[in-house]
This record gives structure tokens, C-alpha cells and sequence, in this order.
């Protein structure tokens, strides 16, 4: 017998599905996935000076990843980026979820002023952000060494932008001041949604604030968790704008902030006299987008899938 | 009904929008792309308008980019083909290669391209000078800028010699009111340029030793480079604390508040001096060894204007570029942007003192130029780069003068023939 009520007859409902998808699929086409395909295209293409354009197959990727300097540079910026992705992961992150725990405890005042000063950075432009704690950490005119002279600790001030050993950590605090604001809102929205009942049971049951957070809140938003990381990931290791607009695209000193969103823009576009090579660069990009997709797949594949959900 | 109007409304203006955009493209206006967004003020209010008193129907547009980013988005807009009419050359090789690839016109034929002498042309022109594809414009001139309060009070001579030079320097420091030297490492470009190419002429002879490294008969190893290295990495002593975070920008307003006694200075910082500090200051070329018998300085081709060879506006253009080659713009230029002095032959009267002292310099000194433009940025890795880095790393203390010259050779080797 035919099929009566609201199921749907995909057969008749063809053309409004297809009506309905198409604007989103032609426009991530245009303006996404083309761009995509085409740098990935343009990876495996030479241009000799005042010459057409080639085919040179993986040559390229040789370059970057087999000669020496090449190399030295590629995976120098590589783990630069592993770091800067590592404090955002180890500090960011958990000052989110603990700041969000603290917005959501029941009974706690001045909720929505806390709230809106903590994701105000986020709202800055990173040029703003970039140049205000230039001028903060300034050796000449920054307040930086003048508050800690307050808690008596002036002699541990130093130029940290400028110095290889503290430059990249000095930018990936910064990007964490700008950034908490993310995973602690995303978070927090997840802890809203957990039903009063079961921390009222629990309360019953005599946990405190912190054990309730501990074994019933957080395990509950631990796929929120996971989501975050995985921003946190794909953020990072497209990051470009606040070590371009602090250090320039040099990255120094000796290179100690480049990363590969750095790395990438210099060969691109070139730098000074460095003319720019949009072949490499675009190899660069290539290679960026692989080790991003390498993360998304384990997350996907081995993180993602071992997550327990409950049904609220 | 209101639908009705919205949408026609709508339509309208979508209608007009997608007409407009062409015109204002066409209507004749040139657009010069530039670095010097320092100087935006100078061409709007001084060359444009003495430019449409001869020529009122010519619009001029100057759209400076932040310098760091210049050459970058112009080669990227010239590629796309939204880029100006008239493009501000850096010297040498970019804008050599930006001519191979037929981004450039040739300007030989362009009347009044004789008012310029063939080393001013040099930088611009093909490797067999066969053909000339910018303006030139002006060129810089490195040297120290002084205090000349500060120098007074602590009671030191403008030096000349290198070794008064630094034992001024120690005294500066030792009495304590004031920085010896304004300068930071934080955006490496000074290190190498108002470091390693300002002091660095007097070790390797100017022209000579610059010749001889793109001939390959002298190696960034010899003795003249690492000395330049070495005498560099003397300078940490007399910058202020913490100067491996102190920018550019930073050095600037250090020494135009009166705080630093000497200034490590390119002849365009001269303008904003002039407007910023409030006290009296002098210049004085980079001290050469006692018992030297010539003194050599930095006089580099630093800009020129070319033509884009898809403008629409072409025979504008030229006019303009015309213009330029004549008296009254070198006049204007040279004393609009004290600091940038005229590349060209006409008799120009500097009126900023400073600026005069630092033109004087080409009588007593040879000139030379930066020594990693010719040629010798052309490869990878980039030197010009390299100096950026190593110049910086002698400055913080990382890095050896003797390693810094072996790094920079190592660079050079690895794709210039005649250093392998």
C-alpha cells in the first residue's frame, strides 16, 4: 500500500531538495573547494623566470621537504606551530572549561558582567590586540615591568618579544588572552543545557560544587571538549595574523615565531627582495592542508567515535 | 505594491552600481602605487597639486601600502591586473623581473630621460642596460644622526674617526643622562641596514669590495665582513635595555623625545625628525678608522616610478612621468622629503640643513650602494633576508661575527656560481 501522512516521497520531493542545497554547494564550490583544488593544482607547476609555466610534478614537494634549507625552514615552522598549538591546548583550553564552570555555578553574582568582560578580547581586531601588548611588554614604554615591580618581581621582566627562547611562548599567551573567550563560551553553553535534576540529585547525594563539575557536569560536555580541540587545531594551525602583525613576516627573531601561516605568506608573496613564488607557496599551502586534514581524520576516526554520549 | 517599488528599487541600484564601477575606473585618473605612505600628505598637498597647475584634466591618485607589504601586494595586484597606473619601483631585482615579466613599459624613449646620469639609471635597468624601465626618483644616504644637546652636555666632538666615534659612545654611557645609541633589534631590518650597510662600506671600500662579491673575488668570510660583523656586535652595549623587543618605531620616538644621544639613521628619517623633536640635532657620516684616506658611504638608488604596461592610461602616464624628469620636480621632491635627494642632474638647492649635510657627504666620501641589491637577492635563499637575521642575531648575541659571515656566504653559495 502506498505510504499515507507526513513521510516524505523523495521521488516527488527531488527538485526542492535539490532547489534548497544548491545554493550552499554552488557557493562552498566557488569559493572553497575550487580554490582548494586549484593551489593544490598550482603546487605541482614551475614557473623558470620570464618563462611559462610547467609541470613538474612532486618537485616541489622535494624541495620543501628534502632540501636542506628548505627543510630546516619547513619543520622549524612546523613545530613552532606544534607549540603554539600545545599552549593553546594546555592553558586555553582548561582556563575555558574552568571559567565556564565557574559562570555556571547556581548561585553566583554578577554572572553577566563576568561573562561579557571575559569574551570581550575575542571581539578585538588582532591588529589591536597585537600592537596593545607590544606596547604592555615594551622595555621603553610598556606597564609591564612597572606592575611587576608592584609584587616586587621587576628583575624577572624582560624584553620577551625580542628574545628567541621567550618570543613565540610571549605570542601564544597573547593569542590565548585573545581567544579564551571561545572555548569558554562554547562550553558554557553546553552546561546550560545539563537538566538541574541531575545536579540537584547528586547534591542530595552530598558531592560538592566541585564534585558535581568533576564526575557529572564535565563528562557531560566532554564532546563540546573535543569540539573545541579540534577549533583549537584547525585555529592554530591556520594562524598567521597576530605573529604578521607583531613580528612582520620574518618572524623573528631568527625565525623563533615563524609558523607555517608565516612561512607560507613569504614564499607566496615574497618578502623585501625575496620575490614571491607562488608555486612553492602554494606547496606550502598543499602541505599545511594535509597535515590539517591528518588531525581532523584522527580526531574524527579515533577520538570522536570512542566519545560515550547521554541523551539528556 | 511597496514589493514592487523595493525590487525596482533594488534593481536600480544594482543597475547603477555595476555601471559606476567601470567609470570610475576609466575616467582618466592615474593611481600611483608606493610605499611611502609616510608621504601621503606631501603628494596630496605639494607634487599632485603643482603637477595639475600645468596639467588640470590629469587626476592623480597616490595609494601608498604600508612598506613591509609593498611588494608583495603590488606584484599580487599587478598579476590580477587591479593594479595602478604608475608603480613606485624598488631598485634592482624586483622590479627587474617585474619588467621580464611584462608587468614594466620601457621608458628609454621618454623625453627628459637624459636629465638622469647612467649610475642613477643603473638600478633599473636591464643587466645589459639595453633598456631602462623606471624613473628614477631619489636615493637615501646612511650615516648617525646626533643630539647635539645631548653631545654638549655630556661634552663630546661629532667624531671623526671610528675609534672617537665609539669612545664617545662610552662616555655617553658612562654619564648616564642619556642612550648612546637609539636602535633596536625586534624588526631586524634596521640591524642590517642602519647597522651592517651603514658601518659596513668603511671595512669593504665602497664600490670595490660590493663589485667583488658579485664577482665572486670576495667572500662574506674575508676579513672586511666579518669585521663589519664584529664591530656590530659592539653596538649592544650602547642600546637602551631591552632592545631586542624595541622596534623601529620605538628607536624613533626614543631619540625624537631626547632621550638617546645618537641615531643610526637613513637620510628619510630626516622629515619626521624635523616635525617631531625640539631640540637641535646634526648628522655625521659613519666614522672610518683613524688613518683611512677615504671615507665611503651608503648612497643607495632606493626609488623610481614606472609605467604599468597594461594602464589604461598609458598617454597620461607619460605625461606625468614627463613631468617628473623636469627641474621643478626634483626641487619640489628633494625639498618636500628632505632626505630624499634627486636622482637627476638638474643644479637642486636643498634648503633643510640637515639634508645638506648629508648631500655634502658625496663630495668628501665615495658612494656606494646596499651591496646585497645587485644581483645578489636573486637566489634562495634570499640574502638581503639573511642580513635581516644574522645582522639582528650579531646584535642580541646569538650568533658569532665570524658564523654570521659563514652563514651568510653559505646562503650565497648555495645557488650564486661564482661563490661555489
Amino acid at each position: 500500500m502506498a505510504h499515507s501522512g507526513p513521510m516524505t516521497d523523495w521521488r516527488k520531493a527531488r527538485l526542492p531538495v535539490i532547489a534548497f542545497l544548491a545554493p550552499a554547494t554552488i557557493i562552498y564550490t566557488l569559493f572553497m573547494i575550487y580554490p582548494l583544488v586549484d593551489s593544490i593544482r598550482l603546487s605541482f607547476y614551475a614557473t623558470p623566470s620570464g618563462g611559462e609555466a610547467a609541470f613538474v610534478g612532486l618537485d616541489n614537494y622535494r624541495t620543501v621537504l628534502a632540501d636542506p634549507d628548505w627543510a630546516a625552514t619547513f619543520w622549524n615552522s612546523f613545530w613552532n606551530n606544534m607549540k603554539f598549538f600545545a599552549v593553546h591546548m594546555l592553558i586555553q583550553n582548561p582556563i575555558g572549561i574552568a571559567l565556564a564552570g565557574i559562570l555556571s555555578l547556581p548561585r553566583l553574582r554578577f554572572r553577566n558582567s563576568y561573562r561579557t568582560m571575559m569574551i570581550m578580547p575575542t571581539m578585538l581586531s588582532v591588529v589591536i590586540v597585537g600592537f596593545i601588548w607590544q606596547l604592555i611588554l615594551s622595555p621603553v614604554w610598556g606597564v609591564g615591568a612597572d606592575l611587576l615591580d608592584i609584587i616586587g618581581l621587576k628583575s624577572l621582566f624582560g624584553p620577551w618579544l625580542g628574545k628567541e627562547g621567550s618570543a613565540l611562548i610571549t605570542l601564544s599567551f597573547i593569542s590565548v588572552w585573545q581567544w579564551v573567550g571561545i572555548p569558554l563560551m562554547l562550553i558554557y553553553a553546553a552546561l546550560l543545557a545539563i537538566p538541574d535534576d541531575l545536579v540537584d540529585a547528586a547534591v542530595v547525594d552530598g558531592a560538592t560544587h566541585f564534585e558535581v563539575f568533576w564526575h557529572i557536569k564535565l563528562p557531560l560536555v566532554f564532546p563540546t571538549v573535543a569540539m573545541v580541540s579540534i577549533l583549537t587545531f584547525v585555529g592554530n594551525f591556520n594562524a598567521f595574523d597576530l605573529i604578521y602583525a607583531v613580528k612582520g613576516a620574518l618572524a623573528g627573531p631568527n625565525f623563533a615565531t615563524d609558523i607555517m601561516g608565516t612561512l607560507f605568506y613569504r614564499t607566496f608573496f615574497g618578502y623585501q627582495l625575496q620575490l614571491g613564488n607562488p608555486h612553492l607557496g602554494a606547496t606550502v599551502a598543499s602541505l599545511m592542508f594535509l597535515i590539517i586534514l591528518a588531525g581532523v581524520l584522527f580526531y574524527l576516526f579515533a577520538v570522536q567515535r570512542r566519545l560515550s554520549r547521554y541523551q539528556l | 505594491m511597496s514589493n514592487k517599488v523595493l525590487a525596482k528599487g533594488l534593481a536600480g541600484a544594482l543597475a547603477a552600481s555595476v555601471a559606476l564601477v567601470p567609470m570610475m575606473a576609466s575616467a582618466g585618473e592615474l593611481v600611483i602605487e608606493s610605499w611611502r605612505n609616510d608621504d601621503i600628505d606631501i603628494w596630496n598637498d605639494k607634487i599632485i597639486p603643482a603637477f595639475n597647475e600645468q596639467h588640470p584634466d590629469i587626476k592623480v591618485s597616490f595609494t601608498p601600502t604600508p612598506p613591509t607589504e609593498y611588494n608583495a601586494s603590488v606584484n599580487a595586484k599587478l598579476a590580477g591586473g587591479t593594479a595602478g597606473d604608475l608603480i613606485t619601483c624598488r631598485p634592482f631585482d624586483a622590479s627587474l623581473e617585474l619588467y621580464k615579466q611584462g608587468n614594466l613599459t620601457a621608458l628609454d624613449d621618454l623625453k627628459g630621460m637624459d636629465n638622469f646620469s647612467d649610475v642613477a639609471k643603473s638600478a633599473w635597468q636591464t643587466d645589459d642596460g639595453s633598456a631602462t624601465f623606471c624613473l628614477p626618483m631619489a636615493s637615501v644616504i646612511h650615516g648617525f644622526i646626533y643630539n647635539k644637546e645631548a653631545f654638549e652636555e655630556v661634552g663630546v666632538e661629532v667624531p671623526q674617526t671610528s675609534e672617537e666615534f665609539y669612545a664617545a659612545l662610552d662616555k655617553i654611557k658612562e654619564e648616564g643622562s642619556y642612550i648612546p645609541m637609539a636602535m633596536g633589534t625586534a624588526d631586524q631590518w634596521e640591524s642590517a641596514t642602519m647597522g651592517f650597510q651603514n658601518i659596513g662600506p668603511n671595512h669593504w671600500k665602497g664600490e670595490a669590495g660590493r663589485k667583488a662579491l658579485i664577482d665572486g673575488s670576495a667572500k662574506f668570510t674575508d676579513k672586511p665582513y666579518v669585521d663589519t660583523f664584529t664591530e656590530l656586535a659592539t653596538w649592544k652595549n650602547y642600546l637602551p635595555d631591552g632592545y631586542e623587543a624595541i622596534s623601529y618605531p620605538d628607536a624613533q620616538n626614543l631619540f625624537t623625545l631626547g632621550r638617546a644621544a645618537v641615531y643610526p639613521a637613513g637620510s628619510w628619517d630626516i622629515s619626521l625628525f624635523n616635525n617631531q623633536a625640539d631640540f637641535a640635532f646634526g648628522a655625521f657620516p659613519p666614522p672610518a678608522p683613524a688613518g683611512s684616506d677615504t671615507c665611503y658611504i651608503s648612497d643607495h638608488t632606493d626609488i623610481a616610478l614606472g609605467l604599468n604596461a597594461k594602464s589604461d592610461n598609458a598617454a597620461e602616464a607619460k605625461i606625468f612621468l614627463e613631468w617628473m624628469t623636469g627641474s621643478e620636480f626634483a626641487e619640489l621632491y628633494s625639498n618636500a622629503l628632505p632626505g630624499f635627494f634627486s636622482l637627476s642632474k638638474h643644479n637642486v638647492e636643498i634648503t633643510d640643513p640637515v639634508a645638506n649635510e648629508f648631500v655634502s657627504w658625496r663630495q668628501e666620501c665615495e658612494s656606494t650602494i646596499r651591496n646585497s641589491y645587485q644581483i645578489l637577492s636573486r637566489g634562495a635563499p634570499n640574502l638581503e633576508n639573511e642580513l635581516w637575521n644574522l645582522s639582528a642575531q650579531v646584535i642580541n648575541g646569538t650568533i658569532s661575527p665570524t658564523d654570521a659571515g659563514a652563514g651568510a656566504e653559505a646562503g650565497l653559495a648555495k645557488w650564486y656560481a661564482p661563490h661555489q
